[in-house]
């Protein structure tokens, strides 16, 4: 019989002082699956954040300075794909996601054709118990920001999206490529992402999860940023309806 | 305008003139930022020789004082320089990023090559 053909994986997560937290997540996802790769990319973190994860067996990507999420993210793509990777799976580093959802995020890509798989607190209602977590439960005005844009995605692109800001998400190796781009929305990419990938021809699904609320820590939407998020968001969006179509490169 | 006044202007014009220019030459400033400045210094200096003019706009914005127009001008300008400052910034956003993220990839390279985490157990 013929070896079936094995798709080189990698986790990435981008974190920022978050020492107590990531070696307990990287064991976590190791637990899942022992094939996956695991990149930390550390964004100018002040702690022992980067030790700790190659302490636990994951690669560490630092940057020099803290340069914000979507830069984060953009450099774990950019290691994918100059490292050859065929599926990537993004989860945030502060325990928020659970590792548990990996397999089947990454199935939906492998089995289904999609070319990017989300995962989204909002289609369906589970609560398993975990030690260190409580289940994630936003604030009113949080819970009708991500609603307000899920519709604005939705509308746009003729496809249910129900959580068009969940950092959990999974790409194949083209879509890697093309948030590789400059045209990666890398100041807070969220929905304008989704709309993006739509827009360039890529396949999006979505799967249901639970997701967590941080116990600890500062979230990057604290403080004004909210509101400079929204201004963003709807600006990123109306900018990539205008703007030509993108045409993947790879 | 009194003869005094319009060679007080001309002097700080050409003084602007021939500071910005200085400055490309010791490289202090980089040509592709010293248009607008060379620009508005020669604007001043011919709306200081041809003071017609300066009443002549004054009078098409609707203004009733010749230095609220200059006032004005002065105003625009400041506008486009920020607006290029803003365009240059994001630019440089983008190299930076480009950079840092480079830099990280090549030191996990690095790191890998020389097979060393630099870490000790807490």
């Amino acid at each position: 019989m013929e070896k079936k053909h094995i798709d080189k994986k990698l986790a990435i997560l981008p974190v920022y002082n978050e020492q107590d937290k990531i070696t307990e997540v990287i064991a976590e996802i190791k637990s899942v699956d022992t094939t996956i790769d695991i990149v930390v990319i550390d964004d100018g973190s002040t702690d022992r954040t980067a030790c700790n994860a190659k302490l636990a067996g994951a690669r560490v990507l630092r940057h020099t300075s803290n340069m914000g999420y979507g830069v984060a993210l953009q450099t774990g793509y950019k290691y994918a794909f100059q490292n050859g990777y065929d599926l990537l799976v993004q989860l945030d580093g502060d325990g928020q996601h659970d590792p548990a959802y990996i397999p089947e995020l990454l199935e939906l890509i492998i089995s289904e054709g999609a070319d990017m798989a989300l995962g989204s607190r909002f289609l369906k209602e589970v609560s398993p118990a975990s030690p260190f977590l409580r289940k994630y439960k936003a604030s009113t005005t949080r819970i009708l920001g991500i609603k307000m844009f899920a519709f604005i995605a939705t509308a746009l692109i003729g496809l249910r999206i129900t959580d068009p800001t969940s950092g959990y998400q999974a790409f194949n190796r083209r879509l890697i490529n093309f948030f590789t781009r400059d045209i990666f929305p890398y100041d807070f990419p969220d929905a304008d992402v989704i709309v993006l990938a739509h827009r360039a021809g890529f396949k999006i699904k979505e799967l249901p999860m639970v997701m967590y609320e941080r116990d600890e820590g500062v979230s990057m939407h604290s403080g004004l940023k909210p509101l400079y998020y929204v201004f963003k968001m709807f600006l990123s969006i109306f900018m990539t309806i205008v703007r030509k179509k993108p045409i993947p490169l790879y | 305008m009194l003869p005094r006044q319009k060679i007080a202007m001309l002097i700080i014009c050409i003084f602007i003139f021939i500071f910005v220019l200085d400055l490309v030459r010791r490289r202090k400033l980089r040509e592709e930022y010293s248009w607008l400045w060379l620009l508005t210094s020669i604007s001043l200096f011919i709306l200081v020789l041809k003071y017609n003019w300066l009443l002549a706009i004054t009078k098409a914005i609707g203004a009733v004082l010749p230095t609220t127009a200059l006032f004005i001008g002065a105003l625009i300008f400041l506008m486009i320089l920020s607006v290029q400052f803003s365009v240059r910034i994001s630019r440089l956003t983008d190299q930076v990023k480009n950079l840092v993220q480079e830099n990280a990839l090549l030191r996990e390279k690095i790191d890998q090559t020389n097979n060393s985490t630099g870490c000790q157990k807490s």
